[in-house]
């Protein structure tokens, strides 16, 4: 009212002085944020990694009087019963993203839906003879194969089952973040505010990022994000084997255009993941099922890109190998022949890696796909989104037991730099491991030979990559 | 009514003038988390976990949820709500008193905006003993951190805080010691050459030593429960509990219980009656 009032005077000087009229600039509208419900934590993206971080909060005991919101731009996904055919989206779920999951009861409907247990790993190159295997001593699970879907609807059920605390907007796209100013300036709103698509507001003391890779809330909140398109899609597909098997063995081939891989799903069909150059994997998904089938046959089979002198050198550091140490090389096993491709089942999508450089800001966190990206290739994608979850929710319920403000740098920044320093090696890596494979030149495969044979022989530096 | 309260109040009250013209300065600095009060702001994360577990320790009815829901507690020289705020996060009923008005109108301001907390909250521009007519025996907790270094009569203070809590309730004291160390350290260190804390915040003279406040304590009827020394990390900005209480201290007493009873934790009290209290507590 006193930026009105100043601008009637200020026409009421001007106007005697000839009639000139000035318009002056108009006052800041103050608008009336008060109005907007104010939540403790709003989470932004109602994927796989979104809704577990929204359920967790949810289901933790110290935040049992806060309000919890969850953005979703889909529609609400839930079944009761698993559809016949297999969905051609799934994760390799580690043995600690389900202790994760059972923490808050999803795991038990997981188990309840659909899933299938893997025991053993196999790793090996298309240029050589070179393998690796791994597998837990006393023959436990190694990880479990999970339809995408299936997850969703355990989370959609735990969220239900906390629907007093986590309210979930279907639908909803966010389309604009305000950021408050530093803390101690107070004299507007603290909070951040957010601004849906159908003009709803909501003001949150914590936005949770976990919007996928190509995040609007980390590209808002101005947070750099070092990104690298990688000249290759995933071809996914649902398959049908030749005979039916125990089927409790994954098998990576990495083949100079890509790593393709067989994930079981069942006795008799297994997820296909092969990532490959874009004009290949446009092929395979034009040409015929027949010619498809034959292709991935091919691909696990051939020894097309052997050449003598690996096979060779390989046989040779095998055999030093074995003089010291007798039992450091596993047995090989075949991997199972495909008969049949799910109609319908074959689809592929671009791959690339990301991180961010921050995951942290005032008010602001990242987690899961918009705070890092990985190639399939090590089947970490989800599980490091997990991490995230459990690593965040831990040091946001000791910030909400001790009275802080849920939004504050301090606990943030713990979580970043706990987060950072297991991430970053990883995704480090795994873009090594996708430019070291992606190569017929002789010195790089000698290298990755000798190096695969010696990590499978060599079981301390076995046991840290499957404990990852 | 202003007759009765200079007749209740002796010849001063508990409010130093130079210390408040001290913190006028500063009434706006209370909520910058990196500024003149950082120090402040990391001391929550020990002494919020411990006024709330010695309450959770000494009941048996609450919800981890929201552990202090129905507790009313007074911070005393509340300042800008530094303390008040995570308390009323926690599920407490709190009232702020400060005798700086700037302090009350940035603490009212800091709360205003989370209608949760502003509910929980009131803050009030007031001393101890202006209020203890309107609140005697209406808290069930006691808070005063950082104020009793700055008080200008002690005996005084502790006497209106016996007489605004309830029986068996409790009083938490943050403070520091008087001691060659806490000189060189809280004072030499702190303001002049690290500038941990604005220069001129603390005089030595005033510092309590932990033998002085338990003995006055006791002789208002409360039974010191625990004593533990606080060390401030000024290169983490980070505190942690300490053995030796020759700098900062944190104290938790009790009041003496309706019949001259306290609390059977801890220390003995030489107003113990002969017979040991079967009381709650533990």
């Amino acid at each position: 009212t006193s930026a009105f009032m100043a601008a009637v005077c200020c026409r009421g000087l001007v106007a005697p002085l000839g009639g000139w009229f000035w318009a002056g600039p108009r006052a800041p509208f103050r608008s009336v944020g008060a109005a907007a419900p104010l939540y403790d934590v709003v989470v932004s993206g109602g994927g796989m990694v979104g809704s577990a971080m929204a359920a967790v909060l949810g289901h933790d005991i110290h935040f049992h009087d806060k309000k919890i919101a969850l953005l979703e731009a889909g529609p609400r996904k839930e079944y009761d019963r698993v559809p016949d055919s297999y969905s051609n989206r799934v994760s390799s779920i580690s043995p600690g993203s389900a202790t994760l999951l059972s923490s808050f009861g999803a795991w038990d409907h997981v188990c309840r839906l659909r899933l299938k247990p893997f025991r053993r790993m196999q790793v090996w190159d298309a240029c050589s003879e070179a393998m690796i295997v791994f597998e837990k001593d006393d023959l436990d699970d190694m990880g479990y194969i999970v339809e995408n879907d299936v997850i969703m609807s355990a989370l959609t059920k735990q969220l239900d089952a906390v629907a007093d605390r986590v309210e979930i907007f279907y639908g909803s796209r966010a389309v604009g973040y305000t950021w408050p100013l530093p803390s101690h300036s107070c004299v507007t709103s603290p909070w951040v505010q957010i601004e849906l698509a159908d003009g709803r507001r909501l003001q949150t003391k914590l936005l949770i990022g976990a919007d996928g890779h190509n995040s609007v809330v980390r590209k808002e909140a101005e947070i750099k994000n070092i990104e690298h398109q990688y000249d290759q899609s995933a071809v996914v597909a649902t398959l049908h084997l030749s005979e039916a098997t125990d089927n409790n063995v994954a098998w990576q081939r990495f083949l100079p255009t890509g790593p393709i891989a067989l994930l079981p799903l069942s006795d008799t069909a297994s997820s296909l993941v092969w990532s490959t150059c874009h004009e290949h994997a446009s092929e395979l998904l034009a040409m015929d099922e027949e010619s498809f089938v034959d292709s991935i046959n091919s691909a696990f089979w051939s020894n097309i890109n052997h050449s003598d002198f690996i096979d060779t050198a390989g046989a040779m550091f095998r055999s030093a190998l074995s003089l010291l140490k007798p039992s450091g090389s596993a047995v090989r096993q075949l991997p199972p022949s495909i008969a049949k491709v799910d109609p319908e089942s074959r689809a592929m999508f671009p791959l690339g890696m990301g991180h961010a450089a921050e995951y942290v800001q005032h008010r602001v966190a990242l987690i899961g796909d918009a705070a890092h990206r990985v190639h399939p290739l090590a089947g970490q994608g989800v599980n490091l989104g997990f991490g995230d979850i459990a690593c965040l929710a831990h040091h946001l319920s000791a910030a909400a037991f001790n009275g802080s403000d849920l939004g504050s740098l301090k606990h943030l920044l713990k979580f970043e730099t706990e987060r950072q320093r297991h991430n970053v090696s990883l995704i480090a890596a795994i873009d090594v491991l996708k430019r070291l494979y992606s190569t017929r030149l002789t010195p790089l495969v000698l290298l990755r030979t000798w190096g695969l044979q010696a990590t499978n022989a060599l079981p301390p530096l076995k046991v840290r990559i499957s404990v990852y | 009514r202003l007759t009765a309260k200079r007749l209740f109040s002796t010849s001063h009250s508990s409010v130093d003038s130079a210390e408040m013209k001290k913190f006028q300065l500063l009434a706006h600095k209370w909520w910058d988390e990196e500024g003149e009060f950082s120090a402040l702001h990391s001391m929550n994360d020990i002494r919020v976990p411990f006024i709330r577990d010695t309450l959770l320790n000494m009941s048996s009815n609450y919800h981890l949820g929201s552990p202090l829901s129905g507790v009313k507690i007074l911070d005393v020289g509340c300042g800008g709500g530094l303390l008040s705020e995570p308390l009323g996060r926690l599920g407490a009923s709190v009232t702020g008193i400060d005798p700086l008005e700037d302090n009350i109108r940035t603490a009212d301001q800091h709360k205003s905006f989370d209608p949760v907390l502003a509910k929980r909250i009131q803050y009030k521009s007031s001393s101890l003993e202006e209020i203890v007519e309107e609140s005697m025996e209406t808290f069930d907790v006691i808070v005063a951190s950082e104020v009793v270094e700055h008080v200008a009569d002690l005996e005084m203070f502790i006497k209106c805080c016996s007489q605004v809590l309830k029986p068996e309730g409790s009083l938490f004291i943050t403070t520091i010691n008087k001691t060659q160390l806490s000189y060189v350290l809280g004072i030499v260190v702190a303001e002049k050459i690290m500038g941990i804390v604005p220069e001129g915040t603390h005089e030595w003279e005033k510092f309590v030593p932990p033998e002085e406040l338990e003995h006055l304590l006791k002789s208002y009827g409360f039974s010191v429960q625990t004593v533990n020394g606080m060390l401030y990390n000024p290169l983490s900005g980070s505190w942690s509990w300490m053995e030796s209480t020759s700098v900062n201290y944190a104290l938790h007493a009790v009041k003496a219980g309706a019949q001259g009873h306290s609390s059977p934790t801890g220390a003995l009290s030489e107003l113990e009656s002969e017979q040991p209290s079967a009381t709650a507590g533990t």
